[in-house]
């Protein structure tokens, strides 16, 4: 208990210390907590022809054009107007992989499945938006 | 003919234009009005669910805010052919009136497909007539379109392919543009061709 205590005193002072020595900046890129936020910058939505490459290897692929027109319902879902197995070759288009169509009992089903239903929900448009923090990360080749 | 009658004559004959102008022209104003967003819009069954549709797509809300309403997509310009139409919607006051025939959001549901598909026919039997009113396709300018978008709108493209001159029209592939789909929509509807 007493180990547990010292090393949380430890972390704390660090970090006061860094921050206070400049070494640490926030989110808020020096901000004051009492000035009012500035406006960030309007970045617009990458689109890429031919897909933009995956970070990971099984990650869900990120949208590479606008999906602004696009709607998912109940009803219909438009996403698979270009992605489903029957339309994407004519489409040009990726298909939905084999996993989209298996429900979780395991059976396939012809259409997209309740579970892989919502595209939005693992799949997203880029923007231009520069990392944060500088890094040297690279993805899965 | 006496004097008094070529007077009479005269007579009925401004009387007869006057008439005819106002006739015609309150007719010709009767075919504007109902031409009007906000006429179609003044049923429930339209302004609850294909306008509110509507309102989340691009033909209603865009960049340049250049829109369409209701009557450039579903009345034709060519009077013979707007004619015609106004006359058929007498089916439309028919079932709202009358019928009631979709006047809840489900019994509208239910009819979605239906009605959906009378649309698709008439587009493709007239060409997509309704959308060339405003997209013109020889001033398309396929370099701005993404790749895709301007294979398809490339008629020597189509030639290309399959030899023949493309017979596509509009809403083969632009189904669902400005109202949501059906249940029971098939993706492959809006894919004509192979696969």
């Amino acid at each position: 208990m007493k180990k547990r205590i010292v090393t949380l005193l430890a972390v704390c002072v660090m970090f006061t210390g860094g921050a206070i020595a400049g070494a640490v900046d926030s989110l808020r890129l020096g901000q004051d907590l009492e000035e009012d936020s500035k406006v960030p910058a309007k970045k617009k939505q990458l689109v890429v022809e031919g897909g933009i490459e995956r970070s990971y290897k099984i990650q869900p692929p990120v949208i590479p054009h606008k999906i602004d027109k696009d709607k998912i319902d109940l009803r219909a879902n438009t996403c698979m107007n270009c992605h489903s197995e029957k339309t994407y070759k004519q489409k040009k288009a990726p298909k939905a992989g084999d996993t989209h169509y298996t429900d979780r009992d395991g059976n396939v089903t012809k259409m997209v499945a309740s579970r892989r239903y919502f595209c939005n929900q693992c799949h997203a448009p880029q923007v231009g938006a520069e990392p944060l923090v500088e890094n040297t990360f690279e993805g899965a080749k | 003919m006496t004097s008094g009658a070529k007077k009479g004559f005269l007579g009925l004959l401004v009387f007869g234009i006057v008439i005819g102008i106002a006739l015609w022209g309150g007719f010709n104003w009767t075919m504007d009005l109902t031409n009007t967003e906000k006429f179609c819009i003044s049923c429930h069954e339209m302004e609850a669910t294909p306008y509110a549709e509507l309102e989340e797509t691009v033909h209603f809300t865009n960049r340049t805010g250049v829109r369409a309403t209701c009557p450039d997509c579903h009345v034709p310009r060519p009077w013979i052919y707007k004619f015609v139409r106004k006359i058929q919607a007498s089916n439309e006051l028919y079932h709202h009136f009358i019928t009631g025939e979709v006047d809840s959001p489900e019994k509208f549901e239910a009819k979605r497909l239906v009605l959906a598909q009378s649309v698709w026919k008439a587009m493709k039997e007239t060409n997509s007539r309704e959308c060339r009113n405003c997209h013109k396709f020889e001033s398309m300018d396929l370099d701005k379109q993404q790749s895709r978008a301007a294979d398809a709108h490339d008629p020597y493209y189509w030639e290309a392919v399959d030899g023949k001159e493309p017979s596509y029209t509009c809403i083969d592939c632009h189904k669902g543009i400005a109202h949501s789909l059906p249940e029971g929509f098939d993706p492959t509807w809006n894919s004509p061709g192979e696969g």
